[in-house]
């Protein structure tokens, strides 16, 4: 029987996927990928706890992360392009100086 | 075991496979395309946890916004050198052996702290439900979200043009 442990240990593993993801990646779009991920494990926990306590709020919750994830990804994302405009790279190695 | 165990398991699998080989890939777009398979499937949880709204909208969101925009990013950036770069063989044992740990700590006081080894499944879910409360509890935050969106948009619009000042 599957119960709410499971979710949450399916939950664990993906939020340090993403974790090994930032950690090890030089990319800035895979870093970008893995911190979506990170995300995405977050939800899937609290959509798990909204259906074991029968409390709707996780939900809801979810449904706003999903929103401001869309959001920041936006963002983010033109930030990143403007980053390479002015440097012509989109690795972190190369990204060592605070002003641009 | 029910059929719902086992599509509980086989999306738990395809997820955190998934989720490997985003991490693992050497081709950003190899990466994305996987990054929506995870995500895919974590749609499917979802809907074993009876919210099919949020799983719609996790397909519609993340999967095709979401997604598109990574894609047209990583074609308009040329990351081609990315084949060539070579992960540090110590940073990634070092990143392995702290997440791993973290990983091992997380799990484990999941599993003994017994939460949730009594907590039977009980929330209905369903559009409803979740409609109902998004606009008569959370009114003032799902428009204050609407406001977000609007700031962003006009954030990027500002951040993509040709001469940043």
């Amino acid at each position: 029987m599957i119960g709410l442990e499971h979710y949450l240990i399916v939950s664990a593993l993906l939020f340090c996927l993403g974790l090994l993801g930032v950690i090890v990646r030089r990319n800035l779009l895979i870093i970008y990928m893995s911190l979506e991920l990170m995300l995405n494990a977050a939800n899937l926990a609290l959509v798990a706890f909204s259906r074991f306590t029968n409390h709707l709020n996780g939900q809801v919750m979810v449904f706003f992360i999903i929103t401001v994830a869309a959001a920041e990804v936006a963002v983010g994302l033109a930030l990143i392009v403007a980053l390479y405009r002015k440097r012509q790279t989109a690795h972190v190695e190369d990204l060592t100086l605070m002003k641009l | 075991m029910q059929a719902t165990d086992i599509f509980f398991i086989g999306f738990a699998l395809l997820t955190l496979t998934c989720g490997i080989l985003v991490i693992v890939n050497r081709n950003p777009v190899n990466s994305a395309m996987f990054l929506v398979l995870t995500i895919a499937s974590l749609a499917g949880l979802f809907v074993l946890l009876n919210a099919f709204f949020l799983a719609a909208v996790q397909v519609l969101v993340y999967a095709g916004a979401v997604m598109v925009l990574f894609l047209f990013v990583i074609m308009l950036l040329d990351l081609k050198e990315e084949q060539r770069r070579t992960i540090r063989k110590f940073s990634l044992a070092l990143g392995g052996l702290a997440v791993g740990t973290v990983a091992f700590l997380l799990v484990r006081s999941i599993w003994f702290s017994g939460v949730g080894r009594a907590a039977q499944p009980q929330l209905e879910g369903g559009t409803r439900p979740l409609g109902t409360a998004l606009f008569q509890d959370f009114l003032l935050p799902f428009e204050i979200v609407s406001v977000i969106l609007l700031v962003a948009m006009v954030g990027v619009v500002l951040l993509s043009k040709k001469e940043l000042k």
